[in-house]
């Protein structure tokens, strides 16, 4: 249904490649930040405070850069679902729900099930992945079979994740909390017991969750899977042109479902290990999700869909997101981080499509003429 | 408590449920009308969320800067423009996937307003309900439909202006065309980005309307979450309508009132579990979109980017 744009690459001889891309990148970078200074200053605040802030959040005061791995975890799996995803042509973008209900499976295995900690732990996880791929497996089933677009199921269905977790955790049988000691407003789960944790590496006093390590490998994983397979090349052929790929005996409700499942089960793995990880004291709390799933699909989209991209991107992402918190005391709201992050997105949607549109109006003639350029 | 029956029977026999049923309706057809225009053209703009939020805030900081509730009304749609104005020109000029500026432009506008929203803390205001003479006097339906706030009335005459634009000018023509087939359309001498980029503009100043009207007509003050995805019913509408005015304001109609549905249940003393409530709205628009999309044939360069030549 979507056209994602072409790959920038000058496949005209007549023009030699140049600094001109890297130019407009840095120039319109350079722009977004600007703008969010601006943004900052006209607000009455001292943007170089804001910036220190981040720094210091982010990386520099103590403990704070196993924070920011801990915090790009779930990020960067989720951008990697995205990735798959829309190299197959399909927008998912209900990842905040797929990632809510990856966690409470994990929640449902943690709480409800008694048996050894390390089986209980990888029961949950694939238990997450899977749910979280079948609740992307509803728009996929609304767009193979009723032609709804993806993009707006997908992301009717956050909504409802989110009641289904306000159910989950305000009902007795359910989830909440059973302690007859808890505060008696409080609507959460009870915390996973301690062995069925994901184990923490400690490094020159900084945390971070054994996640990390599974979402770097995961990185090269879809890399590879992406580049170097058939599947991955049915997917690619599939996102390029469904024409084509439908010629080639690829089918498009099959493939599709199955990128689509995969996007979905990529934010509910990460849901499952944010859980495990001990986000939000390790409860399913109303706001568990806390736009990490929003935050993953921009990465991606950041990112151009190159998956071992992803990486750095979802650091970036995690130390804006985790410098914010140290914003309150430069007396600025942590939302500047939201603009901030879309800005710089935006901004890099920017040079590649000026580039192609200049590539055309540069080609031969016979580049007009129906020629894929 | 009742049976379920006489349940349902007392709450859509009740007065105040089709009133409030028209209001959110009302926030709905605003940009489900901007959407059909963009949709007709070929562009699925999700960026509609944003503008409607955008609307939102700048109605409130509009009024609140001037205490003048045309003015608000009119910030309102300058905001939703803006919005309209980055995604148009990104998915028509520069021919970005309309997909993904929609979806950054959506967080955008959702951060920048969180953002503007903590730092100016807006607060909006309300209209007066104006009674119109005689029609509010109708039985049924009177009241609901004419005994609204002003900015009510302006969804009114919005609703044959755009069908007089879509249908009855050379500009809704092209409009059309280009949605229909854009290859065509540019053999004929039409610029088809022009023409898609007007017609998400036209969205965006519905939109921005919609959103103040969501704060001075409706609610009467500013809320960040008070949008919350309806941006994505009002598409919904538009697809329940299979593309056309009638359908799209029937389908916005009728998300408005599941909307008043699930605020009339409490109120009238029914007790229904909470979430289910809240999720109703999205869980039947879904079910909604299922059994009608396919129903009706879509213009047929919905989506697709187009660029002179082709890929």
């Amino acid at each position: 249904m979507s056209v994602p744009h072409p790959p920038s690459t000058r496949a005209n001889p007549r023009t030699a490649p140049s600094l001109e891309l890297p130019l407009m990148y840095a120039v319109s970078v350079g722009f977004a930040l600007v703008l969010s200074a601006w943004l900052v200053a006209v607000t009455g605040h001292a943007w170089s405070s804001v910036g220190q802030a981040l720094l210091d959040g982010s990386v520099l005061a103590p403990g704070r850069w196993g924070n920011t791995l801990t915090v790009s975890t779930p990020i960067l799996i989720v951008a990697l679902g995205m990735v798959v995803g829309v190299k197959a042509g399909f927008f998912n973008i209900g990842q905040e729900g797929q990632l809510l209900m990856g966690a409470l499976a994990m929640a449902l295995v943690g709480t409800k099930l008694t048996g050894s900690g390390p089986v209980l732990l990888i029961t949950g996880l694939s238990l997450g992945l899977i749910s979280g791929g079948l609740y992307a497996g509803i728009p996929a089933l609304m767009r193979f079979r009723r032609g709804v677009p993806e993009v707006i199921s997908s992301l009717l269905l956050v909504f409802v994740a989110f009641q289904v977790i306000g159910y989950a955790i305000t009902t007795d049988w359910f989830l909440r909390d059973p302690d007859p000691n808890r505060p008696s407003l409080a609507v959460t789960s009870a915390a996973l017991p301690d062995s069925i944790r994901l184990p923490v590496i400690n490094l020159w006093g900084n945390q971070f969750g054994v996640g990390f390590i599974l979402a770097l490998l995961l990185a090269g994983l879809v890399a590879l899977v992406m580049g170097r397979t058939m599947f991955g090349f049915k997917l690619r052929l599939l996102g390029a042109s469904s024409p084509v790929a439908q010629q080639a005996g690829v089918s498009i409700a099959r493939t599709g479902t199955v990128a689509l499942f995969l996007s979905g089960a990529a934010a509910g793995l990460a849901g499952a290990i944010m859980l495990a990880s001990g986000a939000s004291g390790a409860r399913l709390t109303a706001g568990f999700s806390n736009e990490i799933g929003w935050q993953g699909l921009l990465v991606a989209l950041l990112a151009r869909n190159r998956p071992l991209l992803c990486v750095p991107m979802a650091l970036l992402f995690a130390a804006l997101r985790t410098g914010g918190g140290f914003l309150a005391a430069a007396g600025v709201d942590r939302t500047v981080v939201d603009v901030v992050q879309a800005l710089l997105v935006l901004a890099l949607l920017v040079p590649p499509a000026v580039q192609y549109l200049q590539d055309r109006r540069r080609g031969p003639a016979w580049s007009d003429t129906g020629e894929t350029p | 408590m009742n049976d379920l029956p006489g349940a349902l029977a007392d709450i859509f026999t009740s007065p105040a449920m089709y009133g409030s049923a028209v209001r959110l309706g009302v926030f709905l057809a605003f940009a489900a009308l901007g959407e059909l225009v963009a949709e007709k053209s070929g562009t699925i703009n999700i960026s509609v969320e944003g503008s409607l939020l955008a609307g939102a805030l700048g109605g409130a900081l509009a009024f609140d800067s001037t205490g003048s509730l045309v003015l608000g009304l009119a910030g309102g749609a300058v905001a939703g423009t803006l919005v309209s104005m980055v995604s148009a020109n990104m998915s028509h000029r520069l021919t970005a996937d309309q997909f993904v500026v929609g979806i950054t432009l959506n967080v955008l506008v959702l951060g920048l307003v969180g953002f503007l929203d903590a730092t100016f803390r807006p607060l909006g205001g309300k209209a007066e309900v104006v009674s119109l003479p005689l029609l509010s006097d109708i039985p049924v339906v009177g009241e609901a439909l004419f005994a609204q706030t002003w900015p009510t009335y302006l969804l009114y005459a919005l609703i044959p202006l755009t069908w007089w634009l879509l249908y009855r000018t050379r500009w809704g023509l092209e409009v059309r065309s280009v949605g229909e087939n854009p290859q065509a359309a540019d053999v004929s001498g039409i610029d088809v980005n022009h023409r898609r980029r007007q017609a998400i503009y036209y969205g965006g100043i519905l939109a921005g309307l919609g959103g103040a009207f969501l704060v001075l007509g409706q609610v009467g003050s500013f809320d960040t979450g008070a949008v919350g995805g309806r941006g994505f019913i009002a598409i919904a509408a538009v697809y329940f309508g299979g593309w056309t005015l009638r359908g799209t304001l029937a389908g916005a109609l009728l998300f408005g009132m599941v909307d008043a549905f699930r605020l009339a249940v409490p109120v009238l003393g029914y007790e229904v579990n909470a979430q289910l409530l809240a999720a109703l709205p999205y869980l039947l628009t879904l079910v909604v979109l299922y059994f009608v999309t396919k129903r009706f044939v879509q213009p047929a360069g919905l989506a697709l980017p187009f660029i002179r030549g082709g890929f």
